[in-house]
């Protein structure tokens, strides 16, 4: 058993290292280093959960966080002040509350994991998680699975529609003003008139 | 690496995120919190799949599932950013006390 105790320090050092760095999150300057102090959190979970045995999950854990963290990092150039860190940043609210909030979840989660007796049913040993994993997304769970995916799609559809300059109800730079619905408008007001339109071409 | 263990630094990293979800004013800072909630959800679905469900396949297809959901709330939280910016010139969310202007 030599080996359990380089695992062991090894899930330390990886424990250790994300949440330092997920703590460092919020205390950077710079929004964009943020983002990476995120990935580098992430790249320590996507690493335990591998140790853990869980091989495909962690490398897409890291892959997708990875492309995910890039998008942030140019999310935050683009639209925040202060990306570089070039000025000291600390924009919080309710600071006190949200220290107690998040020392309470974690008090209270730590408790939880250490009291209760959880089932001692390991991973038999020889077990190809990832091949299991492959049979279960294209058999038992393939609803689920593809429910992801469909969730996914109208995702990306919502995005587009969310974050496009021309809205439904004219341009995005102006505000969209939703039209009221009064079915016979007053000549001055041109804006319902489309409105109108419709439903008289319906009727 | 005892069951305990990853469960306690998944309470941990989930502890980090709900403090910076509730605490910072930026909208992306605040989906970092987010994202870090989840990802301790994930570790420790991955802690409990392996010591106590016998790497049962469901487990892993419920943190895939997980990941969508991370997916998702980015994908969505990136657009509402971009249009909030654009209507609204906010970033924090200081700036969105009302719902109607």
């Amino acid at each position: 058993m030599s080996a359990s105790w380089v695992v062991d320090v090894l899930f330390w050092l990886l424990a250790a290292g994300s949440l330092v760095t997920g703590w460092l999150v919020f205390r950077t300057d710079s929004m964009v280093r943020a983002a990476f102090w995120l990935l580098a959190s992430f790249v320590g979970v996507g690493a335990m959960v591998i140790m853990l045995g869980a091989e495909f999950i962690g490398i897409v854990l890291i892959l997708m966080m990875a492309g995910e963290m890039l998008i942030m990092a140019i999310i935050m150039v683009m639209f925040m002040m202060n990306p570089a860190g070039l000025n000291p940043m600390f924009m919080v609210h309710q600071h006190r509350a949200s220290i107690v909030a998040g020392t309470t979840a974690f008090l209270g989660l730590a408790i939880v994991a250490v009291l209760t007796s959880f089932p001692d049913r390991p991973v038999a040993s020889g077990v190809d998680a990832t091949e299991q994993l492959g049979f279960e997304l294209l058999g038992g769970s393939m609803l689920a699975f593809q429910t992801a995916g469909v969730a996914l799609l109208s995702t990306m559809i919502g995005a587009v529609v969310l974050a496009n300059r021309q809205g439904r109800y004219g341009s995005a730079d102006e505000g969209s003003i939703e039209p009221d619905l009064d079915p016979e408008p007053s000549a001055e007001d041109p804006g319902s008139g489309t409105v109108s339109d419709a439903a008289g071409g319906r009727s | 690496m005892s069951l305990e263990a990853v469960l306690i630094v998944a309470g941990g990293l989930f502890g980090i995120g709900l403090y910076g979800a509730l605490s910072q004013q930026s909208f992306v800072m605040l989906m970092m919190g987010l994202e870090l909630m989840v990802n301790a959800a994930i570790l420790a679905l991955a802690g409990l799949w392996a010591a106590s469900a016998g790497g049962n396949p469901q487990g892993s297809m419920l943190a895939v599932v997980f990941m969508t959901v991370m997916a998702v709330e980015m994908a969505m939280g990136f657009a509402l950013i971009t249009n909030v910016y654009r209507i609204r010139k906010a970033d924090i969310t200081e700036k969105l006390k009302r719902l109607k202007r």
